[in-house]
């Protein structure tokens, strides 16, 4: 008797741990955050441009708008929430200050004055990062965007002395323990790389926007600059807009309608 | 030759101690068994394909599809494919330790995709470094 209780609870033991290991193995469980797999008909159906580029109604622009945008953004490209100093950022928000230091906006209105402006790679025209890279990482497609190689990137940062508008952050550690909103179908990165906003090249290629478009529920424009039926060349049509920085020459696609 | 009697002697032992893992191992058949995937039949190409380029495959899709944009791959049957690691291979092959790892480490290879594509579209939480450094690393 004594022994078969014994037999039992040993069973009991291996039998627990082994529902345990299963519940605990991510391998199966179906992730909270992905949807179903892209497959070749969304790939097929692909948006396609001669140039991409964005206009953002910076009135519309509240900072809980922004704090979603950036949300948006940083869950589907699992960017690592990493505080201090070696932070990672992809879209943020800045003063018009920090936005516009070479528009020297004094006595601004009070409106503009405490507006918080959306900021992300501007995929520019003539990019400064993409000439100083040495190993081509970072390469501009012929639709505009300013793409990332991660495979290739040799973290020397050159990309971000040349880049004027702070636009890109370097891995100085592991970043997977530091995602908090993990997307499985889009890779992380190592320690070491450069990255930023790539103007949501995965998305168009199924026939997506990009994800802070989405979520800023019509406070961005995108669309293609080549296009003047677009959204964007409409926005820009309609509307004063500025670019930053334009004295840097790099002709940024990201226009600001104030 | 000066000092033949030593260096002739040092020449051929040398010989003899590179060669010895290559006589160890001379006949000898390595036998790696993968553990394939219980729900599908076919590859995106077959088998032997798979065994002598799925590396030279994997570098072309990382190239034409982060570089030239095109993500759709078609096989020698005129199939289509979604080039992704994680969201394909992965999708089918769940168990890298079961498949991946096998080969790897028999053949002494470390690919650090894993660095930062993920194990399988359906995993859960990021996997950090730490535990996969340990096979090699690079
Ligand atoms: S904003 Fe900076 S990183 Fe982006 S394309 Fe322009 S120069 Fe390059
Ligand atoms: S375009 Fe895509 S990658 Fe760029 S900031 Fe918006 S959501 Fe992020």
């Amino acid at each position: 008797m004594k022994n078969t209780r014994r037999e039992f609870l040993k069973l009991a033991a291996v039998s627990a741990l082994g529902v345990g290991a299963g519940r605990l193995g991510f391998l199966g469980d179906a992730p909270a955050h992905a949807g179903a797999l892209p497959t070749v008909a969304n790939f097929e159906e692909g948006l396609k441009a001669k140039h991409w580029g964005m206009a953002i109604f910076s009135a519309k622009m509240t900072p809980e708008l922004i704090e979603k945008c950036r949300t948006a953004c940083h869950s589907e490209h699992n960017v690592p929430d990493i505080p201090g100093n070696k932070n990672i950022k992809w879209f943020w928000g800045a003063s018009y200050e920090e936005s516009f230091p070479t528009e020297h906006g004094h006595y601004l209105s009070e409106d503009v004055e405490h507006r918080q402006f959306p900021l992300l790679c501007n995929q520019c025209e003539t990019p400064m990062c993409v000439k100083v890279c040495p190993t081509q990482a970072t390469f501009q497609r012929p639709d505009g965007i300013v793409m990332m190689d991660f495979h290739r990137c040799i973290g020397c940062r050159y990309c971000m002395a040349g880049c004027p508008f702070g636009a890109r952050s370097f891995n100085f550690q592991d970043p997977r323990p530091f995602i908090k909103h993990f997307n499985p179908q889009f890779p992380t990165r190592m320690r070491g790389v450069v990255e930023k906003c790539n103007f949501c090249a995965e998305r168009l290629a199924v026939g997506k926007l990009p994800s802070c478009v989405e979520a800023a529920g019509g406070a961005i424009a995108f669309g293609d600059l080549a296009d003047e039926n677009s959204d964007v060349r409409k926005a820009l049509r309609e509307h004063f807009a500025i670019r930053r920085k334009p004295d840097a020459g790099t002709s940024p696609s990201v226009y600001y309608i104030l | 030759m000066y000092n033949a009697k030593y260096i002739i002697p040092g020449i051929i032992f040398f010989l003899a101690l590179i060669f010895v893992p290559v006589a160890y191992n001379m006949g000898k058949n390595f036998e790696v068994k993968p553990e394939l995937p219980k729900d599908q039949k076919d590859c995106i190409e077959d088998a032997q394909t798979m065994r002598d380029k799925h590396m030279q495959i994997l570098n072309e899709w990382r190239n034409e599809a982060v570089r030239d944009g095109n993500r759709i791959y078609v096989n020698a049957k005129g199939q289509k494919y979604v080039k992704s690691l994680t969201n394909t291979c992965m999708s089918c092959h769940a168990d890298k330790a079961k498949f991946c790892d096998r080969c790897h480490e028999t053949v002494g290879v470390a690919p650090y995709c894993w660095d930062c594509h993920n194990l399988t579209p359906n995993q859960k939480t990021p996997i950090p470094l730490a535990a996969m450094s340990e096979a090699g690393g690079h």
